[in-house]
């Protein structure tokens, strides 16, 4: 069953396309890579998804549900989750405050006024952070400020924040951006293993292929704002249309 | 105690210690002393120790916490005088029911001012504040005083006059705002030795008042709302995408914060019964920003102290003229003497002003967490001195 379906998305920014009749359909438990070269339009694509921008036309369904017009607390209470780019954390807050606030997203909703209650009293929630934090090999940072967090680390905190809530589906922009080896290759055995045990959608968008060729399903190109090919990662390897408008460039 | 953790508690108690002996700790100096005049220790400067710690503690709340720069704080002060005085003109001189109607009606002017200046964020946002604050001043000193509808008393201020209804005020009670028949007026002196301390009521209710907005401070900091404060200064955007609608969570910053103001604006009336429209003028928004700054932006204390530095600055320094200039330097020769003087005149008296600016911005520039930031540096300072001293004397030990 399709989780996301999203069909004529169209999106102009002055005269520019950066999206052309888009259509994608995320079949629910899979990974979904979205590639594709630099102003593609993923991003753009990416922003539609959760309420940072508004397509022209077109439709958006998460669910059966119209995403559309709705603000990005609204998508996320629905159970979208997004990893930023560039990771977004609190970085005043400490490591445990940050997971703490998508606990109480979960289960307070949008708004509560908690003004008398005391942050050291929610036991429950404390240790269901604690638990995705050993999840993610964070535990020593614990208590450490976000901010001076290593940016691999940051990521694998805004990972975090972002599995606490069990969203049902989860986006990705290019979770492996400038990380060494190493951590490419920890991030891909997370992301399997969030994928597997915890049964979560995930859109990802990727430029390192080999992180695609290891995570992804299916994976549907970009060009130029619109899709060019969507299929099973073996026959997007060798699709030469894929090879002249991507692949071709960075394997020569 | 009382829900807060060891260092809260014990931060808490020093500063109930601190205001109950204020009268006593303020006035340092006998009375005949020629340093008396730096003595603080006086009713109406305590008042406005503790009033005006009250404005800054709830400031902090929106500014420390959200990090939105509300410019035109002064607008709920002055709502807050505006509604105490009302009562009193209209049913009782009994200042809890004033108090209480001025932290309700400086709550929904809150909100109003709240909802459309949260529409945005940045400078916008404390140009927003500022603008209805100074339409607020504006309608206070001229709009609301018309002789049809005279809310305000415009220039003069609004005072309670022989003529007004006070519907509750009944023989034997006192002629000035009380609590119950305890007129906030009376005071206790008590002298020892050559010193004299000054035990007013309005001190006290004040304080406890303070000591009250201080708890109920430290807990918001404490809570979860407090954290998801922090958590809109620190990313908005993440805020959002992590399901949280910001909005209500400002807002509702903006109102307590204003309440607060309401509070100080409703203890200002209850130590002199009359509102004036200078109250909310942009120079009183400012103020607040100063004291928060000056003390320590996010901290607890810091708002606290960085009233009590202004507002110490506004009544001692002013005082200093020539004159008492002279006394002290007269052990000069005459020339060096008025040399002297001339040199430190533009720093005192009217140009207490220009001391203040270039202490706020020594402070800016070397302590941007303010008084707070400094205490901690001495701290800081004292710790290491210790530590080498006791690594120097297990070093001679070994050596011997």
């Amino acid at each position: 069953m399709a989780i996301l379906e999203v069909k004529g998305v169209n999106k102009r920014f002055g005269g520019l396309a950066a999206l052309s009749d888009v259509n994608l359909s995320v079949q629910e438990s899979t990974v979904h890579a979205i590639i594709g070269p630099n102003g593609a339009g993923k991003s753009t694509l990416l922003n539609c998804l959760v309420g940072k921008l508004m397509p022209d036309s077109g439709s958006v369904m998460f669910d059966n549900q119209s995403v559309l017009g709705r603000k990005p607390h609204e998508i996320n209470q629905m159970g979208i989750s997004r990893v930023f780019q560039t990771p977004e954390i609190f970085g005043d807050l400490t490591v445990l405050e940050n997971i703490m606030i998508p606990c109480f997203a979960r289960r307070d909703g949008a708004f509560r006024m908690h003004a008398f209650e005391q942050f050291a009293n929610e036991t429950e929630l404390i240790d269901k952070s604690d638990a995705i934090l050993s999840d993610v090999s964070m535990t020593d940072q614990r208590d450490a400020h976000a901010a001076s967090l290593s940016r691999g680390d940051k990521r694998r905190l805004e990972m975090a924040m972002c599995l606490v809530q069990e969203p049902r589906l989860l986006l990705l922009d290019e979770p492996t951006a400038g990380m060494a080896r190493a951590d490419t290759n920890n991030t891909i055995d997370l992301l399997k293993e969030i994928n597997g045990k915890r049964d979560i959608t995930m859109v990802i968008i990727e430029h390192d292929m080999h992180v695609v060729f290891s995570l992804a399903e299916r994976i549907t190109v970009l060009a130029q704002g619109t899709p060019l090919v969507e299929d099973t990662p073996d026959n997007i390897k060798g699709n030469p249309k894929v090879q002249e408008a991507y692949l071709g460039e960075s394997q020569n | 105690m009382l829900g807060l953790n060891n260092k809260d508690t014990s931060l808490f108690l020093v500063i109930i210690v601190l205001t109950i002996l204020a009268p006593v700790l303020l006035n340092p100096f006998p009375t005949e002393s020629t340093l008396a005049q730096f003595n603080a220790g006086y009713p109406d400067l305590m008042q406005k120790f503790v009033v005006f710690g009250i404005f800054a503690i709830g400031f902090n709340i929106l500014f420390g916490l959200t990090g939105y720069l509300s410019f035109g704080h002064a607008a709920f002060l002055g709502v807050g005088s505006y509604s105490a005085v009302w009562i009193y003109k209209l049913f009782t001189y009994n200042v809890i029911p004033a108090l209480i109607l001025a932290v309700i009606v400086s709550g929904i002017f809150a909100v109003l001012i709240g909802y459309v200046s949260l529409r945005r964020s940045g400078i916008y946002f404390s140009i927003l504040t500022l603008a209805f604050a100074q339409m607020s001043f504006a309608l206070a000193y001229s709009v609301l005083s018309n002789p049809k509808f005279n809310l305000t008393n415009g220039e003069t201020g609004l005072q309670i006059y022989a003529n007004d209804l006070q519907l509750f005020h009944r023989e034997g009670l006192p002629d000035f705002p009380h609590l119950f028949g305890l007129s906030m007026v009376s005071t206790y002196k008590l002298g020892v030795g050559p010193w004299e301390f000054q035990l007013n009521v309005a001190y006290y209710f004040c304080a406890i008042m303070m000591i009250l907005a201080f708890y109920f401070a430290i807990r918001l900091f404490r809570s979860p709302f407090g954290m998801m404060l922090r958590a809109i200064k620190s990313n908005q955007q993440r805020l959002n995408y992590t399901g949280l609608n910001s909005r209500p969570y400002m807002l509702a910053a903006f109102v307590v914060s204003g309440m607060y103001a309401g509070l100080a604006g409703g203890l200002l009336a209850v130590t002199d019964p009359l509102a004036g429209a200078e109250r909310m003028q942009w120079t009183a928004s400012g103020e607040v920003v100063l004291m928060t700054i000056l003390g320590g932006t996010g901290t607890l204390i810091g708002p606290v102290l960085g009233a009590g530095f202004i507002k110490y600055f506004e009544n001692i320094f002013s005082k200093i003229n020539d004159q008492v200039l002279h006394q002290w330097f007269t052990f000069l020769p005459d020339g060096i003497e008025d040399v002297l003087v001339a040199i430190v005149h533009p720093f005192i008296g009217k140009g207490w002003h220009l001391t203040l600016g270039i202490l706020f911005m020594l402070v800016v520039i070397f302590l941007p967490g303010g008084l707070v930031e400094g205490g901690q540096r001495i701290a800081r300072l004292l710790r290491r001195l210790s530590n080498r001293d006791k690594a120097a004397d297990a070093t001679n030990v070994s050596a011997e």
